[in-house]
């Protein structure tokens, strides 16, 4: 690599009073005592998330309703500081969503562990869990911070796709059941 | 009035300067030095020389005891055990007091110590244009050689305390 | 009407005076505080504190309803000014810690020491002034003396030795650099400062005079009418007026001169080991001789009282008497004359604070390079100039 050598020039007589540079100093301050503030009243006020902003992960259910989440525990191996505890639950039979077979029985997210790394939802074959816009996770003890499976479908909301994977799966096998071709 | 404030200042400044003298902590010394010095300022303005008395503190309370106090915290000097007399010291001390109280004893008695009528003297110190026509008159030799004094006196200590380059290689 | 004050005993009118004086002169000194982190604030972008808000119940009732007040109350909200008081209260309240390792009596006497010389010198300082039944000029001070100027320099002289045995006294390392550098730096500072004021006084003090030092005369001399006596020495005297500033902010401890406290390379300076009250009357202190620095300089540069160049006090007040009759009583001009100088105190302690927040710290040898090799020869030059050229105009 070549080395360039810079000539430092000497200073100006001027610039030896550190005068002009300390007047152009004041002028910016000046300048920017009278420009408006940059900063947000924070809790009246609230900064715009961007899209793709890694918050607190929390759970979704589909547009029917349904949990998205179906407890393959996934997430559970993944996660980097093991922030996630998963109790696996079968559907009921008489439930409408049977057809789904599995959910969580309890669904716990450490947020004192959690790192917001985001990997959870990468590896989610569901689209069940997702890292939202909520910024601020507080509380007065442990047990508050961790957030448990009510809690993080509350957080999370409905999550408005509609390719509605299992029902078609449900009807492709009640259509293949009718026909009999196998 | 003025009597009580007087004898405030005179016991502050006598008082202190035996602090002076009897402090084994070389600050609190300085700090005692300070205070005595205001002391004999209070009564430099009891006698009207408020010009003397703002001198006074300015340079010396302000300056110099500042001085000195840099110059102990930076040699971090924490007095230490006293020095034993030896003899010749009580003897030469014993002859200097007795020779300073002999002197003051016979100026005293003799009359020398000249009491005039406070009215009639001229208080040089009070205005600053009597002051400066003092200074620039009758006092123009004396203030020019400890002018010059403290010249040497501070060429000798630039010589003393300047590294000079060629002894550097001596060493 | 205030006949019967001037019918007091003097002492106890000395002793009202002056507990006057320091009862505005201590709280202006700690809104400095919050004018400070108000100014930091705007020219960092941010609204800095507004949020303090008086409840309107229990002991702070009454504050709280100054704060509910519609417009006004919001006013000193977003001010601040809660704020100013919570500060004040906690420092007042909270735990005052003595670490183990100071020596207690000179820890505890150095905050003190630092309050005697920061309010004292304002005894000097005239703040204002009124015409008399006589028609003079009557200056409003605590002790209009001969001496002034000396005795402002040499009371301000003693506030290092807070500093000094605060560092002493704290028995740790970066509050003992911060006490040798503020005794050096003040000390190196003092002679650039005093040396650049006696260009002023040999003007004022013309030949055939009684000599005096009095910051009253020097105002008096930039009041007189005519080109050359009204204009204020800013203008014949702008190398003085520059290099009593730099000094002046030298003396006060501030930016780009805060060396005794630095906090980036001695933690907090002298102040590392105090806390809350020692701590705070340290920066009432600071403050204090902020607001005395900047009237003296306002004084002696920026013709004190009077309102503009070529306007003196005189032709202001006979201007407003026309329009409003009241303005001719003493009260009233007094109020106007320290109205006017307060307000260029403001822009001085306004000025102050906008350099903290604009300029980075010189490193301790460039401030003794700066004071020693460069101000005191520019202020030795200029005080030659300025005797050769006064000696000249003087004695044509």
């Amino acid at each position: 690599m070549a080395v360039v050598t810079v000539e430092r020039k000497p200073l100006s007589f001027l610039e030896r009073t550190y005068l002009p540079n300390i007047a152009a100093g004041l002028a910016t301050t000046f300048k920017r005592m009278v420009q408006p503030v940059e900063t947000l009243e924070y809790p009246e006020q609230r900064p715009a998330i961007p899209a793709g902003y890694r918050g607190v992960p929390t759970l979704v259910y589909d547009p029917n309703g349904r949990e998205k989440c179906v407890s393959c525990q996934l997430c559970e191996f993944v996660c980097p500081p093991k922030a996630i505890r998963i109790t696996p639950g079968e559907i009921a039979h008489d439930d409408a969503n049977a057809h789904v077979e599995k959910r969580p029985e309890e669904f716990k997210i450490d947020m004192l562990r959690c790192i917001y790394c985001g990997l959870c939802q990468e590896v989610c074959p569901e689209e069940a869990i997702w890292l939202q816009n909520q910024y601020s996770m507080t509380g007065y003890t442990r047990e508050e911070m961790v957030n448990d499976k009510k809690r993080l479908y509350e957080l999370g909301g409905t999550l408005p796709d509609s390719h509605f994977k299992w029902d078609k799966k449900a009807a492709a096998e009640k259509a293949a059941h009718a026909g009999g071709h196998h | 009035m003025s009597d009580l404030l007087f004898h405030i200042f005179a016991l502050l400044s006598v008082a202190c300067a035996l602090g002076v003298v009897f402090n084994k902590n070389a600050v609190a010394s300085a700090l005692c030095f300070l205070l005595s010095l205001v002391g004999v300022a209070g009564l430099f303005v009891l006698l009207d020389a408020f010009l003397l008395a703002v001198l006074l503190v300015l340079v010396y309370a302000g300056a110099v005891v500042a001085l000195f106090l840099f110059i102990i915290m930076l040699l971090d000097m924490q007095g230490g055990d006293r020095k034993r007399f030896t003899k010749a010291t009580i003897l030469s001390s014993t002859v200097a007091a007795g020779l300073l109280v002999t002197g003051l004893v016979s100026f005293a008695s003799h009359g020398l110590v000249e009491t005039a009528d406070p009215a009639t003297v001229k208080v040089v110190g009070s205005s600053l244009r009597a002051y400066a026509e003092q200074l620039f008159t009758v006092y123009l030799l004396p203030v020019q050689i400890v002018g010059f004094l403290l010249l040497i006196a501070m060429l000798g200590v630039i010589v003393l305390s300047k590294k000079f380059e060629g002894l550097e290689d001596v060493k | 009407m205030f006949d019967f004050y001037f019918e007091l005993p003097l002492l106890l009118r000395l002793l009202l005076q002056g507990t006057v004086v320091i009862l505005v002169l201590f709280p202006l000194a700690a809104a400095c505080s919050m004018a400070e982190r108000k100014i930091s604030a705007w020219i960092q972008g941010r609204p800095g504190p507004n949020r303090t808000k008086p409840p309107l119940a229990g002991f702070l009732a009454p504050l709280g309803l100054v704060a509910s007040i519609p417009v006004l109350g919001t006013l000193l909200q977003k001010l601040g000014i809660f704020q100013l008081a919570a500060d004040g209260g906690k420092f007042t309240f909270k735990e005052d810690p003595v670490p183990g390792h100071v020596n207690k009596f000179y820890f505890i006497l150095a905050p003190i020491a630092s309050m005697i010389p920061a309010l004292s010198t304002v005894a000097f300082v005239p703040f204002g002034a009124y015409f008399n039944a006589a028609g003079e000029l009557v200056p409003v001070a605590l002790a209009h003396v001969d001496v002034g100027l000396l005795a402002v320099f040499a009371l301000g002289s003693l506030g290092v030795y807070s500093l000094i045995l605060a560092g002493w006294a704290s028995n740790s390392k970066y509050p003992f650099l911060g006490g040798v550098r503020a005794s050096a730096q003040l000390i190196s500072y003092e002679l650039s400062m005093t040396l650049s004021v006696l260009p002023v006084f040999l003007w004022v003090n013309a030949p055939g005079g009684q000599g005096t030092l009095s910051l009253f005369e020097v105002v008096q001399s930039q009041s007189q009418p005519g080109f050359w006596g009204g204009t204020w020495y800013v203008m014949t005297m702008p190398v003085s007026a520059f290099i009593f500033l730099i000094a002046l902010f030298a003396e006060t401890n501030r930016q780009p001169f805060d060396m005794p406290e630095s906090e980036a390379d001695l933690v907090g300076g002298f102040h590392t080991e105090y806390g809350a009250f020692k701590w705070s009357l340290f920066f009432v202190a600071e403050y204090a001789h902020m607001i005395v620095g900047s009237g003296i300089f306002c004084l002696l540069f920026l013709g004190g009282w009077n309102p503009l160049p070529w306007v003196s006090l005189a032709d202001t007040i006979h201007a407003l008497a026309n329009i409003l009759p009241c303005v001719s009583t003493p009260l009233f001009m007094g109020l106007i004359a320290i109205g006017i100088f307060l307000g260029k105190v403001g822009f001085f302690i306004f000025f102050f604070m906008w350099v903290r927040w604009t300029l980075p710290r010189f490193r301790y040898d460039q401030v003794m390079t700066l004071g020693w090799k460069k101000l005191l020869p520019l202020s030795i030059a200029n005080l030659i100039v300025y005797a050769l050229g006064i000696a000249w105009l003087q004695t044509r």
